[in-house]
C-alpha cells in the first residue's frame, strides 16, 4: 500500500542511510563477491570434470592418488585465507559498531507490544518527556540513544536502511543507536515473530532536521488541545466509552495504557502501526471493525453508535 | 571351503526361515528386519514430505501477491510452523534414518542392526509422535509459534490453546525414537561390522549417520529440557522463561540452539556421506581423499556444537562474545570446504558416467556451495544483523535442507531403489524429475535472498505493495510449483516403476560395495555367509589393485544358519570376536510404542487416569519386552 504524502524509499539493507548500515551493506558486498566466485568456480569444475573424460570406458576404475592436493591447498588453505580475511573484515565492521562517544540530547525508550510500537521520549531534562506510538521522529544526522523492551513477547527492530536488527526481549534492555545522514521517511517492521499479526507491525523512522524535529517534540511535550463544537461531543464519547480503558489521551480522562497513546494522533502519517493511511475514512474504518482489518488485533470490535463514531473521529482529527 | 552355502541348499533354506518375516498382520507388526523398517521409514518420511510440501504451496499461494487474503493470519502462522515442524522433524531426519536402517547392515555385511527390537520400537514411535503432532490438525489447534517455538509467545498468556502443547510433548515424544535410534547406529557401527572391515574401510555413509547419531546422543538432552521447562511453564504454572517471575526467554533461545544447530548436522552429514558413496560410482574411481572426509565429517560434528549462538546475534549479546561465535562459524566452513572438493577433484580425475543419480548428486554439489557461502554470509555478525530474520535466511537454509537433504535423498532413490525394489526407475523420467527439480528449486528459492536484502521479513503471512517485493515473490511462487511438479514426477516413475520397470540385477551400476554383492532384492538374512573383507572397494578389487593379492571372500566361512546369528567383531580392526544370537519379530516394541501414545495423549488433555493407565501399561511392556527367552542352546 502507498502511502499518500510519502515517499517511501526502497526499504532494502543495500540502500543504507546511516554510517552503521553503510558499513554493514559493504560487509554484505564484500561477502557477495567471495560467494558468487565460489559458486561460479565449483559451478564450473563440476562441468568441465563432467565431460572431460567422456570417450573413455566405463568398465575401467580409475585408481587412487590423484586429487589430493585440490583438497589440501582448494579445500583447506585457500578456504582458510578467504575465511580468515572476512573474519578480520567482521571484526573491524562489528568494532566500529560499537557506541558512539557523543551522547544524544534525546533518548527514546522503544517498547514493543502485540502488534505495535509504543514510543517514550525523554529530553535533557526530566519535563522533557513525551509519548507516541509507531511514528518515531529524530534529528538528522544526530546518533539517538534507543533502549528497546518489550511489554509481552519477543519483538525484534528492523529498519533496514538504518541499521540491522536488535530484538525486543522482555526482562532485558538493549541498547542501540539510531541515526539517519540523509532526511526522509524510513520504513521498518517487527522482524522476530511475535504472532498473529507480525506481519503488520510496522514502523516508520521520520528524519528531519533538527528545528523540525525540536518543534515537534516540543508538540508532543504538551496535553491535548482542547476540544469544540462537534469535537467536543467527540472527547465525551471517547473519554465516557470504551476506548479510554485502552487509550491515554494527555490531558483528559482517558489514561488507558493498553493501546497507543492518542495525545497527537491526527499529527501521525498512519494508523494500526502502518497499516492504514491516517484521513477519516480510514480511521472511522479502523474504529468500526478493526478485526476485519488487522485479524487478531488486540484492539476488539466495540459496540459503538455510529454518531458517536463520527464525532469521535471528529474529535482525534483534532489531535494535532 | 568357498562352496558351503551353495552345496547346502537347506542352510540357505534354514536362514530363510529363521529370518524371513512371517506373513499376515502379526508378522507385519511384530517384524525387526531393519530392510522393511527403513522402508517404512523412508515411505512415513515421504509422506510426510509431502505435507509438507502441500503446507509450502498453500503459503506460496497466499505470497504470490500483495496484500492476498487466501489464508487468515492464524492459519497462515500454524501453517508455517507445521510445515517447519514436518519437515525437519518428521522428514529430513526420518528419511534419513530411513537409508541407514535399510542400507547399512547391507553395507556392513551383517544380518540386522544390533538392537533390532530397539529398531522396531524407533519406527513405531516415529509414526506415533508424528501422528500425535498431525493430530492437532484434527483438533484444529495447530501448533503457530513456529518451529523454534520462541518462549515467551509460545507461553500460556500468549498461546492459550493446545498448540505449543501438540509441539513440547510431540517433540519429546519423538526424541525417543531418534535417541533409541542414535544408539542402534552407534552399537551397531562399533559390533557388527564384517570381519576385516577395518576402520578405514567403512563406506563414507556410515561415517555420516553415526557422527549423526553421536550429535543426537549428545544434542537432544537440550531439546528434552527445554520442552520440559515449556510444558511445565504451561501446565504447572512454573516460570522457566517468564521474566516478570525472574525466568528468561532468552533461555529458552539458548536450550533450542545448542540442539537446533548440531540437529542442522544431523540432517545433512548422512545426506553428505550417501553422495560420497554415490558419486564415485559414476566416477568410475574411488572417491578423493576418503581420509579427508572422514574427518571433515567428524570435525564438522564436533564444531557444530560451538555455533549455537549464531541464531542468536540480535539478541544484544556482549561483541566478545559474537566474535567467537562468528569464528566457530566461518571454520565450520574448512571442513565442508574438503568434502566439497573431495567431490569435485573425484568428479575431475574421474570418468563420469552419466545417470539420474549422478545429475542429483552433481546439482546438489552446487547447490550445497551455495547454501554454505550464504551461510558464510550470516556468520558475518554485523551483516547477519540485517539478513537474520529475513527472506535471505528462508533461501540459505532451503538451500541446505532441500539441497544437501532432498537433492541427495531423491539421487539415492534412484541409486538405491532397484536394490531396495527389485526394480529400476526409469531414466527417461529419472531427467525430466532432476531438470524440473533444479530449475524449480533455483527459480522458486534464488529470489528469497533478493525478497532479504530488500528488506523482506520471514513468517509474514501478507506484505504490503510497493515495496518492491511483488516480482521476486511471484517467481517464488511459480519455481516452487515448479520445484513440486519435480518431486510429483519422482512420485509418478516410483509407482511406474514398480510395477513396470526394468527387472535390476544384483550390481546395476557395477558398484564397489556389499550390498550390491546379494540379490535385488536382498534375501531376508541379507548373507548367506558373512563376507571377509579386504579392502574398501570389495567389488572393484579386480581392476582396483589388480597386483594386490587380497580379495574380498564373499562365500567363505559358516552361514551360521543353526538359529538366529550373526556375527560380532571388534570395534575398530572388525576382528571376529563371537557368533551372537540375535532377537526375532516381537510384538512388545509396538506395545510400548502405543502405550507411549497414551502416556502422551494423557498430559496433553490432562487426563491423570489416562497417563496412569498409559504408564502401566508402559511398564507391562518392557516387562514383557525383557522377559528372558528359552533358547535353543548353541551347539
Amino acid at each position: 500500500m502507498t502511502l499518500p504524502g510519502l515517499q517511501l524509499a526502497s526499504p532494502g539493507p543495500l540502500r543504507p542511510a546511516s554510517e552503521m548500515a553503510t558499513r554493514e551493506a559493504q560487509l554484505g558486498w564484500a561477502l557477495i563477491a567471495i560467494g558468487v566466485i565460489v559458486v561460479l568456480i565449483i559451478t564450473a569444475l563440476v562441468l568441465t570434470g563432467t565431460f572431460r573424460h567422456r570417450g573413455e570406458a566405463a568398465e575401467q576404475i580409475r585408481r587412487e592418488g590423484e586429487g589430493i592436493r585440490w583438497i589440501t591447498i582448494g579445500g583447506i588453505v585457500l578456504p582458510a585465507i578467504v575465511l580468515l580475511a572476512a573474519f578480520g573484515l567482521t571484526l573491524k565492521v562489528l568494532r566500529s559498531q560499537q557506541l558512539p562517544s557523543r551522547s544524544s540530547d534525546v533518548t527514546i525508550e522503544i517498547v514493543g507490544h502485540r502488534w505495535w510500537w509504543e514510543l517514550r521520549y525523554q529530553g535533557a531534562n526530566s519535563q522533557q518527556h513525551a509519548v507516541t506510538a509507531n511514528e518515531i521522529h529524530i534529528p538528522v544526522g544526530r546518533p539517538v540513544r534507543v533502549a528497546l523492551k518489550s511489554g509481552d513477547v519477543i519483538h525484534s527492530f528492523w529498519v533496514p536502511e538504518l541499521g540491522g536488527k536488535t530484538d525486543l526481549i522482555p526482562g532485558q534492555e538493549n541498547v542501540i543507536w539510531l541515526q539517519a545522514d540523509r532526511a526522509g521517511v524510513y520504513r521498518g517492521q517487527c522482524a522476530e515473530f511475535c504472532g498473529a499479526q507480525h506481519a503488520q507491525m510496522a514502523l516508520m523512522v521520520v528524519a528531519e532536521a533538527p528545528d523540525d524535529f525540536a518543534r515537534w517534540f516540543a508538540l508532543q511535550q504538551e496535553g491535548a488541545p482542547a476540544p469544540t463544537g462537534a469535537a467536543l461531543r467527540g472527547r465525551d464519547a471517547f473519554v465516557g466509552g470504551p476506548c479510554a480503558l485502552c487509550h491515554e489521551i494527555r490531558g483528559t480522562e482517558a489514561g488507558g495504557r493498553q493501546g497507543p497513546d492518542l495525545t497527537h494522533l491526527a499529527g501521525r502519517k498512519t494508523i494500526a502501526a502502518g497499516l492504514l493511511p491516517n484521513d477519516r475514512g480510514k480511521l472511522t474504518a479502523w474504529i468500526l471493525d478493526p478485526q476485519t482489518i488487522k485479524p487478531g488485533s488486540l484492539m476488539p470490535r466495540m459496540r459503538l453508535n455510529d454518531q458517536d463514531v463520527a464525532a469521535m473521529v471528529e474529535y482525534l482529527e483534532t489531535l494535532q | 571351503m568357498s562352496a558351503t552355502v551353495l552345496s547346502h541348499p537347506e542352510a540357505v533354506e534354514r536362514l530363510t526361515r529363521e529370518w524371513e518375516t512371517p506373513p499376515g498382520i502379526l508378522g507385519a507388526l511384530g517384524t525387526v528386519d531393519h530392510k522393511l523398517i527403513g522402508k517404512r521409514y523412508l515411505v512415513t518420511a515421504f509422506v510426510f514430505l509431502v505435507l509438507g510440501g502441500l503446507e509450502a504451496a498453500a503459503m506460496r499461494a497466499q505470497l504470490a501477491g500483495p496484500n492476498r487474503r487466501l489464508l487468515s493470519p492464524e492459519l497462515y502462522n500454524q501453517i508455517f510452523t507445521m510445515h517447519g515442524v514436518t519437515m525437519i522433524f518428521l522428514y529430513a531426519a526420518p528419511v534419513l534414518s530411513g537409508f541407514a536402517n535399510y542400507l547399512w547392515p547391507l553395507l556392513i555385511g551383517a544380518r540386522d542392526m544390533a538392537l533390532p527390537r530397539l529398531n522396531a520400537l524407533s519406527y513405531w514411535v516415529f509414526l506415533f509422535a508424528g501422528l500425535f503432532i498431525y493430530a492437532s490438525v484434527l483438533a484444529g489447534q495447530m501448533p503457530d509459534g513456529g518451529w523454534f517455538s520462541y518462549a515467551p509467545l509460545s507461553e500460556r498468556v500468549a498461546s492459550p490453546g493446545l498448540g505449543p502443547d501438540f509441539y513440547a510433548l510431540g517433540l519429546l515424544f519423538l526424541g525417543i525414537s531418534t535417541t533409541a535410534g542414535a544408539v542402534n547406529f552407534v552399537v551397531t557401527f562399533f559390533t557388527l561390522r564384517a570381519p576385516g572391515m577395518s576402520l578405514n574401510r567403512v563406506p563414507i555413509l556410515l561415517w555420516g549417520s553415526l557422527s549423526t547419531a553421536v550429535m543426537v546422543i549428545f544434542a537432544m538432552p537440550a531439546l528434552t529440557v527445554a520442552c520440559v521447562f515449556l510444558y511445565f511453564d504451561r501446565r504447572l504454572g512454573m516460570h522457566f522463561f517468564d521474566a516478570v517471575a525472574g525466568g528468561h526467554p532468552l533461555l529458552w533461545q539458548h536450550l533450542f540452539w545448542m540442539f537446533g544447530h548440531p540437529w542442522v548436522y544431523i540432517v545433512v552429514l548422512p545426506a553428505m556421506g550417501i553422495v560420497s558413496d554415490i558419486l564415485p560410482v559414476f566416477c568410475r574411481r574411488p572417491l578423493v581423499g576418503y581420509t579427508y572426509v572422514v574427518m571433515a565429517t567428524i570435525a564438522t560434528a564436533i564444531l557444530g556444537f560451538g555455533v549455537w549462538v549464531h541464531h542468536m546475534f540480535s539478541t544484544g549479546l556482549p561483541s566478545v562474545a559474537m566474535s567467537f561465535f562468528s569464528a566457530a562459524s566461518m571454520v565450520i566452513a574448512i571442513p565442508s570446504g574438503v568434502t566439497v572438493l573431495a567431490w569435485v577433484a573425484t568428479i575431475w580425475f574421474g570418468r563420469v558416467v552419466s545417470s539420474t543419480a549422478f545429475l542429483f548428486m552433481a546439482g546438489f554439489v552446487v547447490l550445497f556451495v551455495m547454501g554454505g557461502v550464504s551461510g558464510v554470509m550470516t556468520a558475518a555478525v554485523p551483516f547477519d544483523w540485517q539478513l537474520t530474520d529475513s527472506y535471505f535466511v528462508v533461501a540459505h537454509l532451503h538451500y541446505v535442507l532441500v539441497g544437501i537433504n532432498v537433492f541427495p535423498v531423491i539421487g539415492a532413490s534412484y541409486f538405491w531403489a532397484p536394490k531396495m525394489t527389485g526394480r529400476m526407475l526409469s531414466e527417461r523420467l529419472g531427467r525430466w524429475n532432476f531438470w524440473v527439480m533444479f530449475v524449480g528449486f533455483n527459480l522458486g528459492f534464488f529470489p528469497m535472498h533478493i525478497a532479504g536484502l530488500l528488506g523482506m521479513p520471514r513468517r509474514i503471512y501478507t506484505y504490503p505493495a510497493g515495496l518492491g517485493w511483488d516480482t521476486v515473490n511471484l517467481v517464488t511462487t511459480i519455481g516452487a510449483y515448479l520445484f513440486a511438479v519435480g518431486v510429483l514426477l519422482f512420485v509418478i516413475n516410483l509407482v511406474w516403476s514398480l510395477r513396470r520397470g526394468a527387472q535390476a540385477s544384483p550390481n546395476p551400476w557395477d558398484s564397489p560395495t556389499l550390498e550390491w554383492s546379494v540379490s535385488s532384492p536382498p534375501p531376508p538374512y541379507n548373507f548367506a555367509v558373512i563376507p571377509v573383507v579386504r579392502s574398501r572397494h570389495p567389488l572393484w578389487e579386480d581392476r582396483l589393485h589388480p597386483d594386490d593379492p587380497a580379495r574380498t571372500d564373499l562365500s567363505a566361512g559358516s552361514p551360521l544358519d543353526e538359529g538366529r546369528l550373526t556375527l560380532q567383531t571388534s570395534a575398530l580392526d572388525a576382528e571376529p570376536a563371537e557368533v551372537l544370537p540375535m532377537p526375532g519379530d516381537s510384538l512388545w516394541p509396538l506395545a510400548l510404542a502405543l502405550s507411549l501414545s497414551g502416556c502422551f495423549t494423557g498430559l496433553l488433555v490432562g487426563n491423570p487416569i489416562l497417563t496412569g493407565l498409559s504408564a502401566t501399561l508402559l511398564v507391562v511392556s518392557v516387562t514383557g519386552w525383557l522377559w528372558p527367552e528359552t533358547r535353543e542352546q548353541l551347539p
